[in-house]
């Protein structure tokens, strides 16, 4: 097992030099540069003026010398300095990060529990009306992306009915303004989690010893709640966790159509603006998320289920 | 100013869409006849889920094919006296309604709808089409023969994979990438996969028949080479082929960013059927790997792709719907989906109902492609 971590941590590594030089490549790209240049300065700078400024901020220098430079400032925790927010990297992302954990944390827990009980319903009876009505919602809810969601909920809630706000604060969190963020993200990732959720259960549900349980006489609550539920839950769990690959992704949308100002909406602003170490940072940042969590999700399944063993 | 009631509003749209439903009607109708011979297309009839998915797939289709028909007014077309109206607004001049108001430009949103299902329906199914092509000519010798090609491959994979959509997005569909050469040479290496593909095809079932494989060759040499020029230089020797930069950018990222999702399943598929007794029976009778790969195991691996086609349509259409509302690669007065959903998001306030057609056209195209995919997937577990 140690062995099994030991190799996943070192492709994460790699993944991370290969990415972080992908995209301090684009960033360095000579257009990239040149609007930086206008972003920072003014919009009418001359042609002579950028070259000037981007010589004298040391943008001219050699590229690798310069990547080797960033690599060296990570490793001893330090990440740069955003020209968007004009001020270190350090001090500007893990408040922004803090904001976006908020969130996370509310999309999970609505989402993992009304994904998982809208599963175990439509899986223990196959085929039933109710199963039917829920995999619509389901499908429905997959096939609704967050912008178009979160834009139909703002109109349905905030502009007709008036009952939540459309703009989301990170300063002042409450249920008027945080409702919508939070419900667009976890109903767009609730729909797969159910699916696996069905998949799973009715696997379980016609595996023999759920029909010897249900032969011994016992009633058919007790026969899911306490026979089929530990079983179904195994596949779910991994499923729940390389979601959030997902919601990193759902993030980035929602923080932005929101005004949310996280780690999502910081990345736009990074992007947008050509703030090559703040992107290097947040792509760092999702790296680590994406590979952690299928790393977890891999030793949380060999933990949980007995007949996977990871091959050492 | 006039208004249409609401029964003239949705009766005038449903009337606009007559091409629409008359190909709908022929297809069904052809559909039943020949279901014989339709395999598990033909199955599809049978499950309510999987025909309703068809026709929303199929409304769209056709909407696409006949959008000049459909629509009322042209998609560009500014009336500055109508701006931001609610849905049934009459435009005077020509006494046509605007059924479903009009944007901040005061352009008709019924007939921007109508003309964005073009933009998806062009490039979502290609791009889905090339990554499959790369995917498959990728993840049929990694899964097949395994050991270092399969480590190198898989590792590459799993690099784009972990790399946050938006990233690779803002990096590479912006105007500043447009004027180097990537683009271009993301498109060039991926538009040659598929003539890769044909000639590996041609040359594993017709090694033993020069007679054939020469001929074959060279027309899907001449022919590749062609569309080849046009696409990815634009500069086709006879002027038919050739693609705006923008959307040549737009469906490199959007092809780099899928096909690892494709290595990987058939990467998986191959590693199962590999050990089916037909493969142990054509390694016997001495077949070629390349046979063994795209003549045997890639036919019964079809079933599993098919359905993974139709959800990754769906999963490029919501993307190219995030390109729109990021506001990226596309011109602004674009009338896709995306694009139209990031201009009106603003005026909720003002006019609720002017977001609605594009969401709704978006995520019904989604819907119906799932729908489609889950009945596909239905039927074929059935056999």
């Amino acid at each position: 097992m140690s062995h099994f971590i030991l190799q996943r941590t070192f492709i994460m590594v790699l993944t991370m030099l290969v990415l972080s030089f992908v995209v301090f490549y684009l960033g360095n790209l000579e257009p990239n540069l040149r609007k930086l240049a206008l972003e920072q300065n003014n919009n009418r700078m001359s042609q002579a003026d950028v070259d000037s400024w981007l010589e004298k901020n040391g943008y001219r220098r050699s590229f690798i010398v310069r990547y080797g430079e960033w690599t060296a400032g990570v490793l001893s925790g330090d990440f740069g300095y955003s020209t968007r927010f004009r001020m270190p990297v350090n001090e500007a992302l893990p408040k922004r990060l803090g904001y976006t954990g908020i969130l996370a944390f509310w999309v999970l827990m609505t989402m993992v529990p009304s994904a998982l009980l809208i599963g175990i319903l439509s899986g223990m009876r196959e085929g039933s009306a109710l199963d039917r009505f829920l995999s619509l919602f389901s499908v429905t809810t997959t096939a609704t992306p967050e912008y178009v969601s979160g834009i139909l909920f703002t109109v349905i809630f905030a502009s007709l009915l008036g009952w939540f706000k459309g703009v989301a604060n990170v300063k002042d969190i409450t249920f008027e303004n945080f409702t919508l963020p939070v419900m667009t993200m976890s109903i767009y990732g609730m729909g797969y989690i159910a699916r696996m959720t069905r998949a799973s259960m009715s696997e379980v549900m016609t595996s023999q010893y759920i029909r010897t349980a249900h032969l011994k006489g016992l009633p058919f609550k007790t026969v899911v709640l306490k026979h089929a539920l530990r079983n179904a839950l195994i596949a779910p769990f991994t499923v729940i966790l390389l979601q959030f690959p997902w919601l990193l992704t759902g993030v980035v949308i929602v923080e932005k159509l929101f005004n949310y100002k996280g780690f999502g909406w910081t990345l736009v602003e990074a992007a947008e603006n050509n703030d090559v170490d703040m992107l290097l940072a947040c792509s760092l940042v999702s790296v680590l998320v994406v590979i952690g969590t299928q790393l977890i999700s891999d030793v949380g399944y060999a933990y949980l289920n007995p007949r996977i063993r990871v091959e050492s | 100013m006039d208004t249409v009631s609401i029964w003239e509003l949705w009766g005038g749209v449903a009337v606009r869409f007559w091409p629409v439903w008359l190909a709908m009607l022929i297809t069904y109708l052809l559909m039943r006849m020949y279901r014989k011979r339709l395999g598990v297309f033909g199955h599809l009839l049978d499950s309510a889920v999987g025909i309703t998915g068809l026709m929303i797939v199929l409304f769209w289709l056709f909407t696409a094919l006949f959008a000049d028909i459909v629509s009322t007014f042209e998609p560009l077309e500014q009336f500055f006296r109508y701006r931001k109206k609610p849905p049934g607004i009459v435009e005077a001049e020509s006494m046509i309604p605007m059924y479903f108001g009009s944007d901040n430009l005061g352009r008709d949103l019924f007939s921007r709808m109508v003309h964005g299902s073009r933009f998806v329906l062009m490039i979502a199914p290609a791009a889905t089409l090339v990554a499959f092509v790369v995917g498959i000519t990728l993840g049929l010798p990694a899964g097949y023969k395994g050991g270092r090609v399969d480590a190198i491959l898989s590792f590459i994979a799993n690099l784009i994979l972990s790399f946050p959509v938006i990233v690779l997005f803002y990096l590479l569909v912006t105007p500043g990438i447009r004027e180097t050469a990537l683009p271009n040479v993301m498109a060039g290496v991926f538009f040659m996969f598929p003539i890769i593909f044909s000639l590996t095809v041609l040359r594993s079932r017709f090694s033993e028949r020069p007679g054939l494989l020469f001929p074959w060759s060279v027309i899907i040499l001449i022919l590749g080479g062609w569309l080849y020029s046009g696409v990815v230089f634009n500069s086709d020797p006879l002027g038919l082929i050739s693609m705006d930069p923008n959307e040549l950018n737009i469906f490199a990222a959007v092809v780099f960013a899928s096909s690892p999702g494709v290595f990987r399943i058939v990467r998986g598929l191959t590693m199962d059927i590999k050990t089916r007794d037909y493969v142990a029976a054509a390694q016997t009778r001495g077949e070629t790997p390349w046979y063994i790969m795209l003549w045997e195991i890639l036919p019964n691996a079809r079933g599993p792709l098919i359905v993974d086609a139709c959800l990754r349509i769906g999963y490029t259409t919501i993307l190219l719907g995030t390109l729109g509302f990021f506001g990226l690669g596309l011109a602004p007065e674009s009338p896709d989906w995306g694009s139209m959903i990031n201009q009106t998001r603003g005026l909720i306030r003002l006019v609720p109902t002017i977001v609605l057609p594009q969401t709704i056209a978006l995520a019904s195209f989604v819907l119906g492609l799932n729908l489609l995919a889950d009945g596909l997937r239905e039927e074929s577990l059935k056999d």
